[in-house]
């Protein structure tokens, strides 16, 4: 008995050292919300498109029947780090053929257009969530959220926050390439 | 000094607790709007982490706030209202964890802990009551301490 009392102080240590060891690395984020829609089907939505741009707007039922996966950004005009990302996203769609639909979220009609015309327009279709309510359909937190639909519309993969710098597009990349959209040997 | 006291009472009652809830965002019915109030309560802000989105002025906790509106309007009981948004922000929404499989250890391991305790103290504290020696004095130790004290009253000296 007493020298199992003795063992205590060295097993406490011992746990509590693995827990601060899992507390302390790096990669852990404890902001990080897990988000539900992983693996299940795209949540019910459907957008109209923004007055006044060229592009289509956006619906479940075109996220149901695609050949490759597709990549959903949600963005808005007033988003700051959206600008910063939009050179990333335009790069995958001109030089990797992603297929990009955006969700523009909460934003003006005629900031959103200004804002397309100036920075380009690499969506294939915008969705106008004037409301927000397909932003908390989708689960989101904030802007930019980016997701990977597959082309049966199953959501594979969800980014919070903008996929800017090395990392994060490192990551994203290699999220593309899980879900099949980038070949394995691409630059 | 006298209006100084009276200034700080004044601002004292008309205090309140700071509100998120804006006017345009409560319904007429009064019922309908301390239950959404109840419900906002219960649910997260996923901007402002650990602040519920009734006080929260984040975009994204008024757009829940609403919906929450929405939902009761609709006729939704509280726990389907509750269900509705965790069906779409997951069990993080709620800031009281559901009791299910994967939640077991938190809400087990607080009363596991005390009653571990408590089971371990009382066995350290009986263990070391039944080994602890006595110490009253044997007869011949008491006597021989009888005869020091008579032979101190007496004056003499051993």
């Amino acid at each position: 008995m007493t020298r199992f009392l003795a063992l205590i102080p060295f097993l406490l240590a011992v746990i509590l050292g693995a827990f601060f060891i899992w507390g302390l690395n790096p990669e852990r984020d404890p902001n990080e919300i897990p988000s539900v829609l992983i693996s299940q089907p795209a949540p019910n939505f459907a957008l109209e498109p923004i007055p006044g741009v060229e592009v289509p707007g956006l619906s479940r039922d075109d996220l149901l029947n695609n050949e490759k996966p597709v990549v959903i950004n949600v963005f808005a005009s007033w988003c700051v780090p959206c600008r910063a990302e939009h050179s990333v996203l335009t790069n995958l769609v001109e030089r990797d053929g992603i297929r990009l639909f955006g969700i523009n979220y909460k934003d003006k009609a005629e900031d959103a257009s200004r804002w397309l015309a100036e920075l380009g327009n690499p969506y294939e279709r915008i969705g106008a969530d004037t409301s927000g309510r397909a932003g908390i359909e989708w689960g989101i937190s904030g802007v930019p959220e980016t997701f990977i639909v597959g082309g049966d519309g199953t959501v594979l993969y969800r980014y919070v926050g903008p996929v800017v710098g090395e990392a994060a597009i490192a990551k994203f990349r290699v999220a593309l390439t899980q879900a099949g959209v980038l070949g394995t040997g691409a630059s | 000094m006298r209006y100084l006291s009276m200034l700080a009472v004044l601002f004292a009652l008309i205090a309140t607790p700071s509100m998120a809830v804006e006017p345009d965002e409560m319904l007429p019915d009064p019922v309908l709007e301390a239950r959404a109030r109840e419900i906002s309560k219960k649910l997260r802000c996923v901007v402002c982490q650990n602040q519920d989105i009734d006080s929260s002025n984040a975009g994204v906790a008024r757009d829940l706030r609403l919906l929450v509106r929405e939902r009761l309007v609709a006729g939704d009981t509280n726990d389907e209202v509750l269900a509705f948004v965790q069906a779409r922000y997951g069990d993080y929404v709620l800031l009281k964890p559901p009791f299910k499989p994967s939640t077991y250890v938190l809400w087990f391991a607080p009363p596991f802990l005390i009653l571990l305790v408590l089971a371990l103290g009382w066995r350290v504290l009986s263990a070391s009551q039944r080994t602890r020696p006595s110490h009253a004095l044997t007869r011949e130790e008491e006597a021989l301490a009888d005869q020091i004290i008579k032979n101190h009253k007496k004056g003499g000296r051993e």
